[in-house]
């Protein structure tokens, strides 16, 4: 370690901390501005499967989501523990997919109408029975371009 | 006035600003959502049984059963070994009558090139777990993406992901990714 002589006159000014505030704060704006709050309440565990071979879903005003999983611990008293459906902000059953696609559907401009994509969510611990269901209501309300969303890993 | 009020000091904002800041890094998720794209076959107008034209050494069934054990083309397979088992299948590099066919198609910036007709049947039951499943679908797909990848670097010397729309169109065109999901089949009277 080299010794620091100190000579009064030569000592370098204190580096001023005054704009410290400043440059933090308009990070935090920064933040604020860009992230969003979670907008839909989890009602079912999802616990993602891995995959190596995902891709962006690119546009997100045009994705519906699909949620299915055990329900959260608040509503297993009522419900158990079999996997369900959650559209929106309530648990539905696999009649009410029609209904829910159509209203996505609805709420898209003209142009974008057959650009809808239905990302399922879907709990890495749940069987294919109800995930095949799901799918064959998708098929039935002709949602057909689907994401089975996935954790990105590089190797298993 | 004898007494005037001290300067606050300000240099506590600084740590005020950064605990906000903590706290929205932490509270807010920027997820980005990924997963594996796929498109579904529209639902069939009639009954009708089209797939019964494709010829058996052009399927390559894969079924995933209740204890997610794998079969490929009959016999059980480790998963491991299902990406190199699709390769094969899809490529046909020695020509094996047990393996799929080929046609020779002229594809603009390709020229002529062999396309296998080889469809992958992707077959599962109720009871197969989703992360088998994802499991699966993941080595279908990438077989195809470095199938894809290879062929891509072969011809143009560059990775699939760079290429134009139109070359990697042209590519698509060699692997088309041809993946059927076989209607569930109605086990217990469910339908």
């Amino acid at each position: 370690m080299a010794k620091i002589k100190k000579e009064g006159a030569k000592s370098t000014p204190q580096v001023s901390t005054a704009s410290l505030p400043d440059i933090v704060f308009m990070l935090l704006f920064f933040f604020m501005v860009t992230t969003t709050m979670r907008d839909t309440e989890m009602m079912v565990q999802v616990k993602l499967p891995e995959a190596t071979q995902v891709s962006k879903l690119e546009k997100k005003s045009l994705v519906s989501y699909i949620f299915i999983g055990a329900p959260s611990r608040q509503h297993q008293g009522l419900l158990g523990t079999d996997s369900r459906i959650q559209l929106n902000d309530s648990f539905k059953k696999l009649a009410d997919i029609r209904d829910f696609i159509s209203a996505e559907r609805d709420a898209l401009s003209e142009a974008d109408r057959n650009k809808l994509t239905t990302a399922l969510k879907v709990d890495e611990d749940t069987r294919m029975g109800i995930v095949t269901d799901v799918k064959q209501e998708l098929r039935k309300a002709s949602a057909l371009k689907i994401s089975y969303a996935a954790r990105r890993v590089e190797n298993y | 006035m004898a007494r005037s009020t001290p300067e606050i000091n300000g240099s506590s904002l600084a740590d005020i600003a950064f605990l906000l800041l903590i706290f929205f890094l932490v509270t807010t998720t920027m997820n980005v959502d990924t997963g594996l794209q796929r498109l579904l076959p529209p639902m069939p107008e009639e009954k009708s049984d089209v797939e019964q034209d494709v010829k058996q050494r052009n399927i390559l069934t894969v079924l995933v059963s209740k204890s997610d054990r794998l079969s490929v083309g009959g016999e059980p397979v480790d998963v491991s070994m299902l990406r190199e088992k699709t390769r094969e299948f899809l490529t046909n590099p020695n020509n094996d009558i047990h393996l799929p066919e080929k046609q020779v198609v002229d594809i603009e910036y390709l020229g002529s090139m062999e396309v296998g007709k080889g469809v992958i049947s992707l077959q599962n039951d109720r009871g197969t777990s989703y992360k088998m499943y994802m499991v699966v679908q993941n080595e279908l797909i990438a077989a195809y993406d470095e199938l894809r990848d290879e062929l891509s670097r072969a011809k143009f010397g560059k990775k699939y992901e760079i290429l134009t729309e139109d070359e990697q169109k042209a590519i698509q065109k060699v692997y088309p990714l041809r993946i059927s999901e076989a209607e569930p089949k109605s086990i217990g009277g469910r339908k």
